[in-house]
């Protein structure tokens, strides 16, 4: 079981220095895609299968379709390199590198291999669903509200005239 | 099983990667989903800690991220779509209005 968290990992960071690397949208999301399915992999293996079959239907499916639909549609071409923005490339990178160290460092040494790990509550849909309708029902409702406003907020901003 | 550590060490890698091309791509789009992929890092450490306490909060808010990142979507995408109306252009060169 271990093992295959380490080989969804190598994948999910390959693709995603796919994401970064490529010039041509399209081959950038199709990385994307790649690296969520990779992801769903590592939530099943951490006992959260409800969210790793969330995130292929919603994520891999549904907002990434809307990403790919949307570069097709305005038929983004490779992209021209630009010489602005000259602080960001070469001050970006080592800033990135130093900020990564730090982090893992901060992890390693904090956090030591060896902790106990308790036993994985039941997390089928059934507990999840018990769970967001007992404890986080306002949060829930509250979500139904966003989605609303976004639909609307979309079809406003995408019309020909506001 | 995988020590919580290294599921942290993989979210943290993803996360730096987004933040990679957020400053190095000029395309908006590709930024868009730069952006995706940082949610995703935060989402993977949540579930993450929520394994290693032994809690099912941990999943329901990354349930959450998942619809905000939805709704998110859309009204970028929206957004691009208008942008792309006005301006014939992807690149966010030339989308600097606000500096001038």
């Amino acid at each position: 079981m271990a093992i295959l968290f380490y080989i969804f990992a190598a994948v999910a960071i390959i693709a995603a220095l796919n994401v970064v690397l490529q010039r041509t949208p399209v081959y950038s999301a199709l990385s994307l895609i790649v690296v969520l399915c990779a992801i769903a992999v590592e939530y099943l293996l951490l006992n959260a299968e409800f969210i790793a079959v969330i995130q292929v239907i919603v994520y891999a499916g549904a907002i990434m379709v809307l990403f790919v639909l949307v570069i097709m549609l305005l038929n983004a071409r490779r992209e021209v390199p630009s010489s602005r923005s000259r602080v960001a490339r070469w001050l970006g990178l080592p800033l990135l590198a130093a900020f990564l160290a730090e982090m893992l460092f901060a992890v390693w040494r904090y956090l030591p291999a060896n902790m106990a790990l308790p036993e994985a509550p039941a997390s089928g849909p059934a507990a999840v669903g018990g769970l967001l309708f007992r404890n986080y029902v306002l949060p829930f409702e509250l979500t139904s509200i966003l989605i609303l406003v976004a639909v609307l907020g979309a079809v406003v901003l995408a019309k020909k005239q506001l | 099983m995988v020590p919580l550590s290294h599921v942290l060490a993989l979210s943290m890698i993803l996360f730096v990667l987004g933040i990679a091309g957020f400053i190095f791509r000029r395309n908006v789009i590709t930024i868009f989903m730069c952006i995706e992929l940082m949610l995703n890092a935060v989402n993977l450490a949540f579930i993450g800690f929520a394994r290693q306490l032994g809690q099912l909060d941990g999943q329901l808010y990354v349930f959450f991220v998942i619809v905000v990142a939805a709704a998110e979507a859309a009204v970028g995408l929206a957004i691009i779509i208008a942008l792309y109306r006005n301006r014939e252009s992807l690149s966010i060169d030339d989308l600097d209005s606000m500096r001038n």
